[in-house]
């Protein structure tokens, strides 16, 4: 059991959903509530991590991650370390891959609110924030929930941007998803099967989760 | 009064045309009466600050909540405006309560539970406080909207086809219910209804609405009694509303005896105490003319008065008398060789012939005598589950 890997993991799923559940909840709410001219194609964009083969988005990452990139050049001016194989590359990977994932769910939330209620908000005399706090957030919880759990999961099982962006350096960017693959190759099927047993009891844990959270806070139907 | 008036003055051509002008005075209901797609909605939300018109001018009182020649908009939050909306547009992760207590901001946060208590009795619904919109019915949703828009201590309160979606006999009850309010409240209430039926019962005022423009405007009774309104003939027909007063009941013949400003009329007799005041409409369709008194006949309504106006539109096979009755308007609509054969001209005497059945009684609301939370349980409607 490699016990790095699993931190590593943790620690990007976590980093993951901290870095992109409050842009996903105001850019979801922008693409849902907003009518704009391009809306279309912003969200077709949105769209494209989901349909893109990871090791083809992974490639794009790693040239935008470089040292001859803009970015890159700028993370190694600032921070004095360049981007791709690092974990602040991976957490940069890992939130641009999982955009579809956190947006879709969380626009699809606030589109279930019928814009009367938000009018009758306003009209009770609930400042804009208010409304947003005590009305929206609680009515588009659910999709809130699906989007955090869909990306923490799939940051876990993200494979191919990880292993391209991010390489293999163990206790930096070595996943556990990554270490499942890596200890195969050595024909260490024990190692191999208690990662996958835990990434399952994860997997699981979390799904459960959802399901009581989402049976206490979201309304009661009916 | 004109300290709590609210004038309002909307212009535009696109996206959809207004043109309208009104005032609306505390105690007073003023129906905007359309068809779906007249911009009577459009009306409404710009009054509440959720709509800004090309050109609008929007006071009440002294507060000024849109103006746009001086670019002066108060957001909806800052007007203090209650809405009732549709399809009520409750909060369906609030209880009743919870819905209530979210309009009461400007209050201690202390009091707010008991206020919104306070102000679910008061729409008659007692109980189900703790219940969410889902586990309501129809009748008690739109309770609890009524209370919500109370609870900002408004002073507009609009109403967007309220009755809209419940069942005829819950509609009576919350009309009642609309009227008590009116009573109570003295701000000026507006109320947008495709349901002549609405008009007839609350408003005190009528702004007739055809694609955003006022056809016409004014007090209840002026406005039903005018034959030239082409426009109310198409949709509902016409027929002058009026206020009366009950002198006595009379069971055994069946009749209820009536006093208005014209005269006497009987109508069809029911439950009504002496003295107690009720709204009358009598269809033009069911006033016959006579030249002369009329004997022998099984009708019992035989009045005297003059024409007072005449409308023959070219659009209509028929044409409409009107007649003055010591002052009340009554309309008659009768057939173009009827005017000829009877020399029908302004100012010729004659007398109005109408049956008791032919005359729609609507009692006005009258407070209930004992104010006990017991009995107005049975106020309640039947819930849906």
């Amino acid at each position: 059991m490699d016990w790095d890997a699993l931190r590593v993991s943790l620690r990007l799923g976590a980093g993951t959903l901290a870095v992109l559940l409050p842009c996903g909840i105001w850019f979801g709410r922008v693409l849902a509530i907003r009518q704009f001219r391009g809306k279309s194609l912003v969200e077709a964009l949105v769209t494209v991590p989901l349909v893109l083969p990871p090791t083809v988005l992974g490639f794009y990452l790693l040239f935008a991650f470089g040292a001859r990139s803009p970015l890159g050049q700028a993370f190694q001016t600032l921070v004095g370390q360049s981007l791709p194989f690092s974990f602040q590359g991976l957490l940069l990977a890992s939130a641009i891959a999982n955009i579809p994932f956190v947006v879709q769910p969380i626009q699809r939330g606030f589109e279930a609110i019928p814009s009367d209620v938000r009018d009758a908000a306003a009209c009770c005399g609930l400042t804009p924030w208010q409304r947003f706090l005590r009305i929206e957030v609680p009515l588009a919880w659910p999709g809130i929930l699906t989007a955090a759990i869909l990306t923490f999961a799939h940051t876990l099982g993200e494979f191919g941007v990880v292993l391209m962006v991010g390489g293999n350096l163990p206790g930096q960017t070595r996943t556990l998803s990554v270490a499942i693959y890596d200890r195969m190759q050595a024909f260490d099927d024990r190692s191999a099967g208690i990662m996958a047993a835990t990434l399952l009891v994860i997997a699981v844990a979390t799904l459960m989760l959802t399901t009581t959270l989402s049976r206490q806070v979201s309304p009661r139907r009916g | 009064m004109a300290d709590r008036r609210l004038s309002v003055s909307l212009r535009q051509r696109t996206p959809i045309p207004l043109n309208v002008e009104f005032t609306c005075d505390p105690g007073e209901i003023l129906a905007v009466f359309g068809p779906s797609g007249s911009g009577k909605t459009t009306i409404l939300r710009s009054i509440a600050g959720l709509y800004c018109p090309e050109h609008a001018s929007i006071r009440s009182g002294v507060e000024i909540w849109t103006e746009t020649s001086t670019r002066t908009f108060a957001p909806p939050h800052r007007r203090t405006v209650g809405v009732v909306f549709q399809e009520y547009a409750l909060f369906p992760h609030l209880t009743a309560r919870g819905n209530v207590m979210t309009a009461l901001g400007h209050r201690p946060a202390r009091e707010r539970a008991a206020r919104a208590d306070q102000l679910l009795d008061l729409v008659h619904l007692s109980t189900h406080h703790d219940r969410r919109p889902q586990q309501l019915s129809g009748g008690e949703r739109q309770r609890v909207a009524v209370a919500r828009a109370l609870a900002r201590e408004p002073a507009v309160l609009l109403l967007d086809e309220p009755f809209a979606a419940v069942d005829r006999t819950v509609r009576r009850r919350l009309q009642d219910e609309i009227d008590e309010l009116r009573r109570t409240l003295e701000i000026p209430l507006v109320l947008v209804t495709h349901d002549f039926d609405d008009v007839v019962r609350l408003a005190t005022h009528l702004l007739i609405l055809d694609r955003g423009n006022a056809v016409a405007s004014g007090a209840l009774a002026d406005l039903t009694s005018r034959p030239d309104l082409s426009w109310l003939r198409d949709a509902v027909g016409l027929g002058s509303v009026f206020e009366a007063r009950v002198v006595r009941r009379n069971p055994e013949r069946g009749l209820l005896e009536l006093a208005f400003d014209g005269g006497t009329l009987l109508a069809s007799d029911r439950v009504l105490n002496a003295g107690a005041t009720v709204r009358v409409r009598i269809a033009a369709r069911d006033v016959i003319l006579a030249t002369s008194e009329p004997k022998g006949l099984s009708l019992h309504n035989v009045l005297a008065g003059r024409v007072s106006a005449l409308n023959a539109d070219p659009a209509f096979e028929h044409i409409i008398v009107q007649i003055n009755l010591g002052g009340v308007h009554l309309l008659a609509e009768v057939t173009r060789d009827a005017i000829a054969r009877l020399d029908l001209v302004g100012g010729k005497q004659l007398y109005a012939l109408i049956k008791s059945v032919s005359i729609n009684v609507i009692p006005e609301f009258r407070m209930p005598s004992d104010q006990g939370p017991g009995p107005r349980t049975k106020n309640q409607a039947p819930r849906t589950k």
